[in-house]
């Protein structure tokens, strides 16, 4: 039965997130954004504590249990909605501040890469440390220094086999959280390597590498257009030993048949999870952006009215809606894709076609709201300029919006790598 | 709950729908648009399909409740197979849907029962005026009140069958709301003009109606003295064309998609090269995030929110996506997109006019 009814659940974490995007988020946006590498302990402190106190985390909904229900001497299941509840809360923090979104502690990439691919032992030793006294971080190194999108199916970083160790060697860039993941907490990084360069992308593996391990180094932190209050790192990986035992996924390079989905298969998994938070993410921009542009029209004497036709309308009002309705709609299609996770349909398509579309969007409307308010607009004064400058990375990250229509184009023509590329 | 999957019944009657959109209204759409007329059986079988019927209680008639949703799964299902078609079916809801959510009890127990129970009978509104910045809630056409009754002056444009409708249901500005007042065809001061012809939807026979000192009496204003609330009727006339256009934007990707894997260009298909696949990937992105819009703003009209701003949205995305989706189509099949031989023309230029169409049909 087709329902927009927004469960209670979700309904009472859209509002303390909302609290704290109000609270301890917006009123720091602006210094985090002129100090760049400045770690916001204050609100990475909170959150630890307030989501160990509520049992979620990050970006890992995790294992929800199924609550069941007696009524009537009848088992009654309730539906799902971790995924659903996520993408609300990270559209809310977004809102508040996305550099400061991406500092969320508690299970960002690096978690959801475990969660989708790892063993239940694996799951425990990788993922529990997140609900221990001290906020701890995770984060993927995936893109090298020659490919992002050709990932992970032109990784350079090998692992050799030695004994109960592999050994990495390789150099990884543009990792998110890699210096809190690695030197400030006590985290870990998912570090794709190949264990056979001959295999080409069913040799890939992701490795859990934890922090404190010798021979993996930070050696590098970008300065950015946006998101400035999220580290990025380059990681230097140098004879680096792990634990056996720390490879997501078979040791081996499976027959040759079904080769090429193995190593594959786990990064897939993880992106039809992360993709749709990423859109959320550029939506709570896009959101903040929409009611800001509205809020200082509105002191200035300009109401939207909606309902008109377009030829009664004033240019101002006619890109107004536009964006209110390419904001909703988008947002619609985020949701879908992840009630679907939440259902445990195949979302692959709608997955990347939110990100494709969130990207464009956010990227839209933040250019468009600072063009309609002109030097209010561009001014430092006001985080519009900020927002601009922040929302071009939902076009990059997690596969860029050209990327995501290739893999919407594939799935909806039928058609292999080989055929469309 | 969220939800975006629809209930049993819904998916059988999209089955019913869409069958009927694919060996009938489809294979008839061309030597209808082009000789503008409908086959008679054809108007007969959409409507004996029962998705108006389905939206209305059993105690006016009908055989089931009154849902927006209902109504917009089955609009989109079979304006794939031709908008024009689904118009002339669907043409009756427009007199139907007023009076449901706006007449009184006397009101619908006596109007309804007589156009849903018998066989198609074009009972249509009388809703788009002819002026470039038509505004449902600020009619030219105007009713005065006149001794106990209702004069009635304007003109309208694109009612379709009014040649041959046995009762109007016309909309009129009083006293600075809209309101709608049944007219019997054969009152006194209401002229038919010339059947009228569009860039489009050429199948559906339309006509501009002239309302000279029109009377009517004032039982005949639906919802009474009291009238009804215009705002949930305008909400249900976008959210309806919406969902048309949906199902004109869909027909556009799924014809163009396969032609894009068969035309080859040096040797592979078009559809293997990016600028076309991009095109593609864009059109069905598209399509299902306006079709949401499209849901959101029924499900609303359905809990008997104010679902205004939520069908305006729908409007407005939905007729950019039936553009867009329908121009592309054209563009990837070059030359055979512009030639009448092919559907996707007809498509574009029926894309063309969504916003317009708003008011000839009701969920």
């Amino acid at each position: 039965m087709i329902s927009f009814e927004m469960p209670e659940k979700i309904q009472g974490a859209r509002v303390l997130m909302e609290t704290v995007a109000e609270n301890m988020m917006r009123p720091v946006s602006r210094q985090l954004d002129e100090n760049e590498h400045e770690i916001p302990w204050d609100y990475i402190e909170f959150m630890h504590t307030s989501q160990k106190a509520m049992g979620a985390s990050g970006m890992t909904p995790g294992d929800e249990k199924q609550r069941k229900e007696k009524e009537g001497g009848e088992k009654k299941k309730r539906p799902r909605t971790g995924f659903q509840t996520l993408a609300f809360t990270v559209e809310m923090l977004s809102w508040g501040d996305v550099g400061m979104w991406l500092c969320t502690p508690g299970g960002l990439l690096g978690a959801a890469a475990v969660n989708a691919t790892g063993t239940p032992e694996q799951k425990e030793r990788f993922l529990t440390r997140f609900q221990g006294d001290k906020p701890v971080f995770d984060a993927m190194a995936l893109t090298e220094p020659h490919a992002g999108s050709a990932m992970p199916a032109e990784v350079r970083t090998i692992a050799v086999r030695d004994g109960d160790e592999w050994v990495l060697n390789g150099e990884k860039i543009f990792v998110t959280a890699g210096h809190k993941a690695l030197v400030d907490t006590d985290g870990f990084v998912v570090v794709w390597a190949t264990i056979d360069p001959e295999a080409g992308r069913a040799g890939v593996r992701p490795f859990v590498v934890e922090a404190g391990t010798p021979g993996a180094k930070v050696t590098k932190l970008e300065e950015k257009l946006g998101i400035r209050a999220s580290d990025t790192a380059s990681i230097v990986l140098q004879d680096c030993r792990i634990p056996f035992e720390n490879i997501l996924g078979p040791a081996e390079v499976i027959e040759k048949k079904k080769k090429d989905e193995e190593g594959f298969k786990g990064a897939m998994a993880t992106f039809d999870a992360t993709r749709p938070l990423v859109a959320a993410s550029a939506l709570g921009i896009a959101r903040a952006t929409l009611e800001l542009l509205k809020e200082m029209l509105e002191e200035r004497g300009v109401t939207i009215r909606y309902g008109l036709p377009r030829s009664r309308m004033t240019n101002i009002e006619r890109e107004v809606v536009d964006m209110e309705t390419w904001l909703r709609s988008t947002w619609l299609l985020t949701l879908k894709s992840m009630w679907l996770a939440d259902e445990r349909k195949g979302n692959t398509i709608e997955a990347s076609a939110c990100k494709v579309k969130a990207g464009d969007v956010v990227v839209k409307i933040t250019q468009k709201a600072l063009d309609l308010l002109g030097p209010l607009g561009y001014s430092r004064e006001h985080l519009l300029e900020k927002w601009f400058r922040d929302a071009k990375i939902n076009d990059l990250y997690e596969g860029t919006g050209q990327i995501n229509r290739l893999i919407v184009a594939r799935r909806i023509l039928d058609y292999s790598r080989h055929e469309l590329n | 709950m969220y939800s975006f999957e629809p209930n049993d019944e819904q998916k059988m009657l999209i089955d019913a729908v869409t069958r009927y959109a694919e060996n009938d209204l489809r294979p008839s759409a061309r030597e209808a648009e082009e000789s503008g007329e409908l086959p008679g059986n054809l108007i007969k079988k959409g409507w004996e399909l029962g998705v108006l019927q389905a939206s209305v209680p059993e105690e006016y008639g009908g055989f089931g409740e009154h849902s927006a949703v209902t109504g917009v799964l089955a609009a989109e299902a079979m304006a794939w197979g031709d908008l024009a078609g689904t118009l002339a079916v669907m043409a009756p809801s427009t007199y139907v849907m007023p009076i449901l959510i706006g007449g009184t009890q006397e009101q619908k127990e006596k109007l309804i029962a007589p156009v849903i129970e018998a066989e198609w009978k074009p009972y249509v509104g009388a809703y788009i005026e002819p002026n470039y910045d038509f505004y449902p809630l600020e009619m030219r056409t105007k009713a005065v009140r006149k001794n106990g009754s209702y004069v009635i002056n304007g003109e309208k444009t694109f009612v379709p069958f009014a040649n041959a409708a046995p009762s109007l249901l016309v909309f009129a500005d009083l006293e600075g709301t809209t309101q709608a007042f049944v007219v019997p065809a054969d009152a006194e001061g209401l002229t038919v003009g010339e059947r009228e012809k569009w860039l489009g939807v050429n199948a559906l026979p339309t006509y501009s109606l002239k309302f000279d000192d029109l009377e009517v009496p004032a039982e005949n204003r639906i919802g009474g003295d009291e009238g009804f609330d215009p705002a949930a009727i305008f909400a249900s006339a976008n959210t309806a064309i919406a969902s048309m256009a949906i199902g004109v934007s869909q027909a556009a990707l799924d014809y163009a998609l396969p032609y894009a894997k068969e035309r080859e260009v040096w040797g592979v298909p078009i559809a293997q090269k990016q600028s076309i696949a991009f095109m593609l990937a864009e059109m069905a992105i598209e399509i299902e995030s306006n079709r949401l819009l499209v849901w959101e703003a029924a499900w609303k009209l359905d809990q008997g929110n104010d679902a205004a701003r939520e069908a305006y949205l729908a409007l407005n995305g939905t007729s950019d996506t039936a553009m867009m989706t329908t121009d592309r189509a054209v563009q990837i099949l070059g030359g055979y997109g512009y030639i009448r031989e092919y559907p996707v023309e007809l498509w574009m230029r029926n894309g063309r006019g969504i916003a317009a169409f708003a008011g000839l049909a009701m969920v």
